[in-house]
């Protein structure tokens, strides 16, 4: 007996309901910005500068003693904070601490964190240094702009890509499905207030070439069908499609979503919030791909005649409602 | 129909072949790696019984490529560094000085007597005794530019020179600029490997970074702050002749002389004049010794050309102090007891064994052209690359577990085609990597461990066509055929879109991200082949024997 996630052949009908489903993204979209405007993103040191230090110990860690050893350096805003993993061991006590860049400092000095390091030992003497991270407010500034540009490079890149394999209604429901993707994952990066660093902006990336890979192969199903029932409505080929390929997106998002829920238990905490963007990623990414990109395609409407090249392409929007 | 040439056949099993050979080092990690570093060891020292036996360690004839650990994985000091390029205008204009000079001697009769007067950093200004001679005086200095290479800007010489009233500004073209500005990366690029590879450490990353950056990586380093003190040293040496010497350093220098302290003695200030007679650009060798009361010492010798400056300037100057300057602090300022011929000496001072161990490094490496500026320091402890590790590996081990049980509950024995289609396509990807040399970091394991999940993709794309196909297709093999047939454009548009995302992570990203869309792009690769060439390989090879009436996936 095969395990089937999804029966052989589903009739779900995925528009009914196109405006429940454009509502909930539209409200999750603007709580995402409203978040993103009020909370904002929890930076990391990549990003705004600074300097991080992880600490290990043998004793139970007291957040406070360690606040009050550092308080007298004046080193302006230092966050502490224990960090906890299924995979340390009994008595492994490990404290993040984070230092915000110092004024009219642009290269790190090792004075400071000498000084950190020894106000520390004066805690617990066993403390071990396992990383020290700094990055100075001039690099930093050029790596968030470097992201940015990534992040729009890709999506640039990917609307180009599809504009060129199928037709460009279908590069804009990708893209608006990615955007869609991406804010979403920022929103509930400063909801959750996770540490948002370089590893995140792979992640995001990541995230816009899976949700992509679903988009995709739905589209590619979507013009194979165009080809082969040129009567049939718009919606109801779009719906076949995603009917037809349901069983594969199930598949395939729940075998990468068990590969990371297994990195994310048992990976370790320094990747955590790596792993988190991803899957959060990819079930959005999977949901976006039925429920967004295919909708926006169905507004914008597509030629119908692949066999022969253009021959209503001043008609392209005439079928809307076809 | 299902038909595939004996030559393909034999090209996929001997790709699959070639990655398990060049994959098969990493599963002996410790021992290749000793047998790598004693070789390397070898070739640089000699052979040692010792290091001959780590080097039979690991067979001569078997690939020894390796996977690079990132320093996240293996611990170790990274830097970012900025050449502080503009430093080298001012050195420039200081050493122009007595060029200057001598070469306005000649013209002393229409412009008079000349005279280094205060100018903005990076310029040289000179007033001359006779105003009405200034047009003499720049034809001169004009001369002594000299033209660059350059292909941006042909014809281009390296100095101008201008003139207001009774005084001429002089000051390095933009075109010289550039040009010296990539001169000095280079050089600082250079001395700092030469610094690095003098202190021994196991594969250093030295690269340069955008115009003015340079980036390090070293891994086993205990922390940044130990690199920073082999590296950041700029150990720049002059002599230059003193003045005087007092307590106040704000004491008034007068043009082209400077008040620096003395590295020892505190409170203690030297005026020199700026213009060094002789550099450690001229030094040919710097080995620690011992002075005549047993203290330990730097001794030195001069190149020719230093050597006739150094000589000259001891026969001139019996009975005056010179100080020798290290990174703008004074060392020592003896007197000048004889005439010194040879160009070798000693420099003495309050060091060390370790201090005059350090300072000869640092002098034979030579200086850095410029001082570094860190802008990025990351220290990352071997223990937390070590747990990293670890909790990589099981998550790996897991992760691969959970998806291989699931295809195989899934497809049955086309899931089992696939499953082993899977452990080729991370074999590949391992081969691949130790062949390119390229590193692995933590996420890097995290886009292994993505691709297992997603390698799969392309399989079930297959399979769930040939359960379509099968429901309206004459028979398995036709249904095999199509399946594959139709499911490879969606395969080709889902990969290659994948893959435009890593190729732009790995062009704007750096260190971590870069080994994430390494590992992410050659899986992407690696699963495509492995899932259109030997899944469908072994597909058809068991179908020939077996002919099966109805297949079932």
């Amino acid at each position: 007996m095969r395990l089937r996630l999804v029966p052989d052949d589903t009739k779900i009908d995925f528009f009914g309901r196109w405006k429940l489903w454009f509502g909930i993204s539209l409200v999750l979209i603007v709580l995402s910005f409203i978040s993103f405007g009020v909370r904002g993103l929890n930076y990391g040191i990549d990003f705004r500068g600074g300097t991080t230090i992880r600490t290990e110990s043998t004793q139970e860690m007291d957040v406070g003693a360690y606040r009050d050893a550092l308080s007298g350096l004046g080193l302006g805003d230092v966050l502490i904070s224990e960090v906890f993993d299924p995979s340390f061991r009994a008595d492994q006590h490990v404290a993040m601490i984070r230092i915000q860049a110092q004024d009219d400092e642009e290269a790190v000095t090792s004075e400071l964190i000498q000084q950190v390091e020894e106000a520390l030992k004066t805690v617990a003497p066993d403390i071990k240094f396992v990383s020290v991270e700094s990055v100075g407010p001039k690099v930093s500034g050029e790596l968030i702009w470097t992201a940015v540009q990534a992040v729009a490079l890709a999506i640039g890149a990917v609307l180009i890509y599809v504009w060129l394999r199928f037709e460009w209604q279908f590069a804009v429901g990708a893209v608006v499905a990615l955007i869609h993707d991406v804010v979403l994952t920022i929103g509930i990066f400063s909801e959750l207030q996770i540490k948002f660093d370089l590893a995140i902006i792979a992640a995001l990336l990541t995230i816009v070439g899976y949700s992509l890979n679903d988009t995709v192969v739905v589209f590619d199903r979507v013009r194979e069908n165009l080809r082969k029932f040129k009567k049939t409505p718009l919606k109801e080929v779009l719906n076949l499609s995603i009917n037809e390929t349901l069983s594969r997106t199930t598949m395939t998002s729940l075998t990468t979503l068990l590969a990371l829920i297994a990195l994310i238990v048992l990976g370790g905490d320094v990747i955590r919030g790596f792993v988190f963007a991803m899957i959060w990623g990819i079930v959005v990414g999977t949901y976006s791909s039925i429920f967004i990109a295919s909708p926006v395609l169905l507004f914008l409407g597509v030629k119908r005649d692949w066999s022969k090249p253009d021959n209503n392409a001043g008609n392209q929007f005439a079928n809307i409602d076809a | 129909m299902l038909h595939i040439d004996t030559w393909k056949r034999a090209l996929i099993w001997l790709v699959c072949l070639a990655g398990l050979v060049f994959a098969m080092p990493n599963v002996f990690y410790t021992k290749v790696e000793g047998h790598n570093d004693a070789l390397a060891a070898i070739e640089k020292t000699g052979e040692t019984p010792d290091l001959r036996e780590k080097a039979g360690q690991w067979p001569e004839w078997l690939p020894s490529n390796l996977v690079n650990l990132g320093l996240d994985l293996r611990g170790g000091a990274h830097l970012l560094a900025e050449v502080q390029v503009q430093e080298v205008y001012q050195t420039r204009m200081d050493a122009l000085w007595p060029v200057v000079r001598d070469a306005l001697k000649g013209d002393r009769d229409t412009i008079g007597g000349v005279q280094r007067v205060n100018a903005p950093e990076g310029e040289l200004q000179v007033r001359i005794g006779k105003p009405e001679g200034i047009e003499q005086a720049l034809a001169t200095v004009r001369g002594l530019a000299e033209p660059i290479q350059s292909l941006s800007t042909p014809g281009a010489k390296d100095i101008e020179a201008s003139a207001n009233g009774d005084v001429i500004s002089i000051r390095l073209t933009e075109a010289e600029k550039l040009a010296s500005d990539d001169r000095t990366v280079r050089q600082a690029l250079e001395i700092i490997r030469r610094r690095i590879d003098a202190v021994g450490t196991r594969e250093p990353t030295i690269q340069r970074q955008g115009d003015n950056r340079i980036l390090i990586q070293v891994p086993g380093v205990g922390s940044a702050t130990e690199l920073k003190s082999i590296i950041g040293t700029t150990a720049r040496l002059t002599f230059n002749p003193v003045v005087s010497r007092g307590s106040d350093p704000e004491a008034r220098a007068g043009v082209g002389n400077a008040v620096i302290p003395s590295m020892d003695e505190q409170g203690l200030y030297y005026t020199i004049e700026t213009s060094p007679v002789v550099s450690g650009d001229e030094l040919v060798d710097a080995q620690p010794s011992f002075d005549q009361n047993g203290r330990p010492a730097v001794s030195f010798r001069f190149d020719t050309t230093g050597a006739r400056k150094f000589g000259d300037y001891t026969r001139d100057n019996i009975g005056q102090p010179f100080a020798i300057v290290l990174d703008n602090e004074v060392i020592s300022a003896p007197v000048i007891q004889s005439h010194i011929p040879g160009g070798s000496g000693i420099i003495t001072g309050n060091f060390t064994v370790e201090e005059s161990t350090n300072l000869a490094v640092l002098l034979r490496a030579g200086a850095l052209p410029a001082e570094l500026n860190f802008l990025e320091e990351r220290t990352i402890g071997p223990e937390l690359g070590q747990d990293s590790i670890e909790a990589g590996k099981v998550a790996t081990a897991v992760a691969f577990a959970a998806v291989l049980l699931f295809m195989f509950l899934s497809y049955g024995l086309f899931g089992l085609f696939a499953n082993i289609a899977l452990i080729l396509n991370i074999v590949l990807m391992f081969a691949a990597l130790s062949v390119l040399g390229a590193t692995l970091t933590l996420p890097g394991i995290a886009g292994i461990v993505l691709t297992v999940g997603m390698a799969v993709d392309a399989n079930v794309l297959i399979f769930e066509r040939i359960r379509e196909e099968l429901k309206t297709a004459k028979g398995p093999a036709r249904a095999i055929t199509l399946g594959y047939e139709r499911a490879l454009s969606a395969i080709i548009d889902a990969n290659i879109t994948t893959f435009i995302t890593a190729v732009i992570l790995f062009v704007m990203g750096s260190g971590p991200v870069r080994g994430f869309a390494i590992t992410l792009g050659l899986g992407i690769l690696t699963s495509v082949f492995t899932a259109i060439f030997v899944t469908r390989l072994m597909i058809v090879i068991w179908f020939e024997r077996r002919r099966p009436k109805t297949i079932e996936v």
